[in-house]
């Protein structure tokens, strides 16, 4: 859930490791397996799946080698959709073929999901005491100021090198979306074209 | 809604069906993109309604984009919340699925250096724009904002964990102070 002090992000951010993805894991974890460990990772995902999933999947059960956690999560990072879900897609997937990924993804989402639902029949009941409503205001305030403060922290090392296209790229998408709200596959079928050709064309040196 | 159910449900899962492939960098990189569609277009949810089913999101554990199970069940009961999640996740994790069998090494092609240089600045954009859109969902009341700057400032130099940010929130606004 909410905005993790490592954003999914920071696991695509430097640290190199020459030796991603070998070995390859000798580890066969069972279907009730996989469930049950995304289930908890789900469950305990307060303040950023990210770190609980790289305490489970690399520290408690072993499953994966840091560097393996680091290889998949980078992927995921980039493809679209829940990082952590197409985290546990692929994990899934290495582990038991097509039905691990189902087993993975239902653990993750089935509980929370079952969770919000409760929730939502409840709000849809008391949505409308004043009490509730500004305790939720409250709480929407404070979330996007942990947004910002992600923001801020993800944004330093974009100056690096007195980089020009990262900063101007992140300024283009936030104007465009977040003050003239235009639709977002039109405006990412612009900005990511344009922001890849940029970071191809540009020397790594003071690119953004 | 109830008179035409089948029809909600058709454009809750079509819209969020193709959302699920532009959603690039979380769950909370589309919600500018969901507030634009359910509030200013369809107005299935008010300003107000769309800035508590973000922070009930928010006191969910689980990934951030169970918001749409919030918003699929507004506007359509129970059907709605899982047709809307079953969309959202469907379509980027069948893309995921073979995406990852499609790149045994990714860390190590220069494709990650360049997609890495050219994604993380719009995904940068796109949480920024979150923020500006949830901050502004609850209107422009001063504590509101003085919430928000003051959770920024705090979350900035120390690592905050979100409850705790949330339980202080929530007892200010209990306070009639939002």
């Amino acid at each position: 859930m909410s905005l993790p002090p490592q954003t999914p992000l920071d696991a695509a951010s430097p640290v190199p490791d020459s030796a991603a993805a070998s070995p390859p894991p000798q580890v066969r974890p069972t279907l009730g397996e996989i469930f049950i460990a995304f289930a908890k990772i789900s469950l305990s995902g307060f303040g950023g799946v990210l770190a609980w999933s790289r305490r489970m999947m690399v520290e408690e059960r072993q499953w994966l080698t840091p560097e393996q956690f680091n290889e998949t999560y980078a992927l995921c990072s980039f493809l679209p959709g829940g990082n952590i879900l197409n985290f546990s897609v692929v994990v899934g997937s290495r582990f038991r073929g097509p039905l691990g990924s189902v087993v993975a993804f239902a653990g993750l989402m089935g509980p929370p999901v079952l969770l919000v639902l409760a929730i939502a029949a409840i709000y849809a009941h008391y949505g409308d005491l004043p009490a509730l409503r500004r305790m939720l205001g409250g709480v929407a305030a404070a979330a996007a100021g942990l947004m910002l403060a992600t923001v801020a922290k993800m944004a330093r090392p974009l100056f690096h090198n007195r980089a020009v296209v990262g900063p101007l790229m992140a300024l283009a998408t936030f104007v465009a979306i977040g003050l003239l709200h235009w639709p977002l596959p039109g405006v990412l079928l612009v900005v990511i074209p344009l922001s890849i050709a940029l970071a191809w064309l540009v020397p790594t040196r003071g690119a953004g | 809604m109830k008179d035409d159910l089948g029809g909600t449900l058709l454009t809750l899962a079509g819209y969020f069906a193709l959302l699920s492939l532009f959603a690039i960098g979380g769950g909370n990189s589309a919600v500018p993109e969901m507030h634009r569609f359910a509030v200013d277009v369809q107005h299935w949810l008010t300003e107000r309604e769309f800035g508590d089913v973000f922070a009930l999101a928010q006191l969910t554990p689980g990934p951030n984009l169970i918001i749409v199970t919030l918003i699929g069940y507004h506007v359509a009961g129970l059907p709605g919340g899982l047709v809307t999640t079953a969309a959202m996740c469907g379509p980027s994790a069948v893309f995921a699925f073979f995406a990852a069998r499609a790149s045994e090494h990714f860390r190590e092609s220069a494709w990650y250096g360049i997609l890495s240089r050219a994604l993380v600045p719009v995904t940068l954009g796109l949480t920024a724009a979150s923020a500006a859109v949830v901050a502004t969902s609850s209107g422009y009341n001063w504590i509101a904002v003085a919430i928000t700057l003051g959770t920024a400032v705090t979350a900035f130099f120390v690592r905050v964990h979100p409850l705790l940010a949330f339980a202080v929130a929530a007892m200010l606004g209990l306070g009639g102070l939002v």
